[in-house]
């Protein structure tokens, strides 16, 4: 499953497990996990709550370092934080002093990139997510669906070749959301980025993605990759009712032991 | 951008009128008290007496209000430095903050009144007993609360940080600073209060100059009227400094005020419906 020779990964994690040692218990968040991600792909992850998701993201930006195994990403070993990466929390996590654009120009501050350039890029960022008209606004002022892409847009900043999403929708409003998705599904189209999307909704992982990823409870497996059968081309409403669609979701909800049935 | 209110004058009008009716009737009150002999004069003079007394002797007050503005600026200035050095090596060294907390917490403790005689004899009557004073008496809250700024930085914004690859100097300056200035400004608005008292407490300990030594002289004369103008002076000054720091706060933090001041508008204006 490693890294085979000629056909580098874009994220390789080889045999990674995680222990997390406490002062009352030691609990073992990823139990022994490999999986390869090719370059432009798209992979999501779902899993039961607690199973160690996020750690896993964590594991592949650096920010956290694996008990036994190695994570490889872009042909590099991880050792550790890497700043080929665009990270997407959960939370927002914006400067709530910067506005919209200056809180999407951190990103090249932090890095030192040449600030026209930056603001062009984040110009064309602030476009392409429906931003305009909000470039000045503080983050208290916008929606959270705002919030959301302000975040999108400055993991989007400098072109990272990997994108990592840790349920990046998941206080949104269902009808947001699905908007975030069409515009997530645009902007990997448009970029060819690398994505890794932590979810907990089965239809945004399958909508999404090229493959999902299913993983166990406590301490994380990997249960099953479920490879989805849809075109690249993604319309929202006319893939939902695509037959592919509909097996790979009522697939996912089976292994995740959901009620099954029509939601 | 704020929700759309009546115009910004009205609102200082509302916010204001109900201290300044406070202020006033406490004024009536003390005027009252006087006039109805319920208190012999010369243990509280009547308002009126002791605002003549403001006028006639204003030149010498000046004076000696500049004396202590100047001890308790110095005073806050350096405690303010001092308390956000000394605040940024805690939060980076865990040593630092071990060994610094029980001192600081010491010197906290100690009574200032009791240690000032000791910075007297050591220093002379000149200002630095007053503003030694002063800085101890400031530099608390100021540690105290740019500590607890610091630290209030979300975790996942620092992990963001470490993935954009700035170093820990530009995630200073750029996340982690601003983001304690709410909670520094807090410490220093305490600490300038505070500093006031400090240089006063100097100044009764020992010196020939400033409001304390006002006070005391007049205490000495068991001049009331003088000793209610020196409390007054004293009041003001430590107001207006107070006011100072909150219009800076309110220039440099707008992010932070415009939010803090719509809750306080709300609060208003439901209470005034
Ligand atoms: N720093 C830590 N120290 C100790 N235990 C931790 C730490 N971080 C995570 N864990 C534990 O590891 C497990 C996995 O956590 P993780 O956050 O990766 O779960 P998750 O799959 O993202 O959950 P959710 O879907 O609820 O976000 C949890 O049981 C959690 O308690
Ligand atoms: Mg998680």
């Amino acid at each position: 499953m490693s890294t085979t020779l000629g056909t580098t990964s874009a994220v390789a994690i080889d045999d990674v497990s995680v222990r997390f040692r406490s002062k009352r218990a030691e609990t073992t968040a990823i139990g022994q996990v490999s999986l390869d991600v090719a370059p432009g792909e798209f992979v999501s992850i779902v899993g039961p709550s607690g199973c160690g998701k996020s750690t896993l993201l964590k594991l592949v930006s650096g920010l956290l370092r694996p008990s036994t195994g190695s994570v490889t990403l872009l042909g590099e070993q991880v050792c550790g934080p890497r700043h080929d990466i665009g990270f997407v929390f959960q939370r927002a996590a914006l400067l709530e002093w910067r506005s919209a654009r200056r809180n999407i120009l951190l990103q090249a501050e932090m890095r030192g990139m040449s600030s026209a350039e930056a603001g062009r890029r984040a110009d064309e960022l602030i476009e392409m997510t429906g931003l305009t008209g909000f470039e000045n606004a503080l983050p208290h002022e916008l929606s959270g669906g705002m919030q959301q892409r302000v975040a999108l847009c400055r993991a989007l900043l400098h072109r990272p070749r990997v994108l990592l999403m840790d349920e990046p929708f998941g206080a949104l409003d269902a009808l947001t959301r699905e908007q975030m998705n069409v515009e997530l599904h645009r902007v990997w189209r448009e970029t060819g980025t690398t994505v890794l999307l932590v979810t907990h909704s089965i239809a945004e992982s399958v909508y999404l993605a090229n493959r999902v990823i299913v993983l166990t409870q406590r301490p994380a497996l990997v249960k099953e990759v479920i490879d989805v059968d849809l075109p690249a081309e993604r319309d929202y409403a006319e893939t939902m009712a695509r037959s592919g669609f509909a097996a790979a979701t009522a697939r996912i909800r089976d292994l995740l032991g959901a009620v099954t049935g029509h939601d | 951008m704020e929700p759309v209110s009546g115009d910004r004058w009205r609102g200082v009008a509302e916010r204001s009128w109900r201290p300044a009716a406070l202020l006033a009737a406490c004024v009536v009150i003390w005027h009252l008290v006087t006039v109805t002999g319920l208190v012999e004069a010369y243990l509280v003079p009547s308002p009126g007496k002791t605002f003549d007394l403001l006028v006639d002797k204003w030149s010498y007050l000046w004076g000696h209000t500049w004396v202590t503005t100047y001890e308790t600026i110095l005073g806050f200035v350096i405690a303010g430095v001092l308390g956000v050095l000394v605040a940024v090596a805690m939060v980076y060294s865990r040593t630092v903050e071990s060994t610094a907390y029980p001192i600081l917490l010491f010197a906290q403790v100690i009574p200032k009144i009791a240690i000032a005689p000791l910075f007297v004899v050591w220093l002379g009557f000149g200002f630095e007993p007053k503003v030694i004073v002063a800085v101890l008496m400031a530099f608390f809250p100021v540690v105290i609360s740019t500590v607890t700024g610091l630290k209030s930085v979300d975790a996942e914004m620092l992990e963001l940080a470490a993935t954009m690859g700035g170093g820990p100097v530009k995630t200073f300056v750029k996340i982690r600073f601003p983001a304690a200035l709410p909670h520094l400004f807090a410490g220093l608005k305490v600490a300038v209060t505070l500093a006031v008292t400090g240089a006063v407490v100097g100044e009764f300990v020992g010196s020939n100059e400033g409001l304390g030594y006002v006070i005391l002289q007049a205490n000495g004369n068991m001049d009331t009227p003088m000793l209610f103008a020196g409390l007054i002076v004293i009041s003001v000054v430590g107001i207006l400094l107070f006011l100072l720091l909150d219009l800076a706060e309110q220039l440099m933090l707008p992010w932070h005020s415009s939010r803090r001041g719509a809750a306080v508008t709300t609060l208003l204006a439901k209470g005034g419906s």
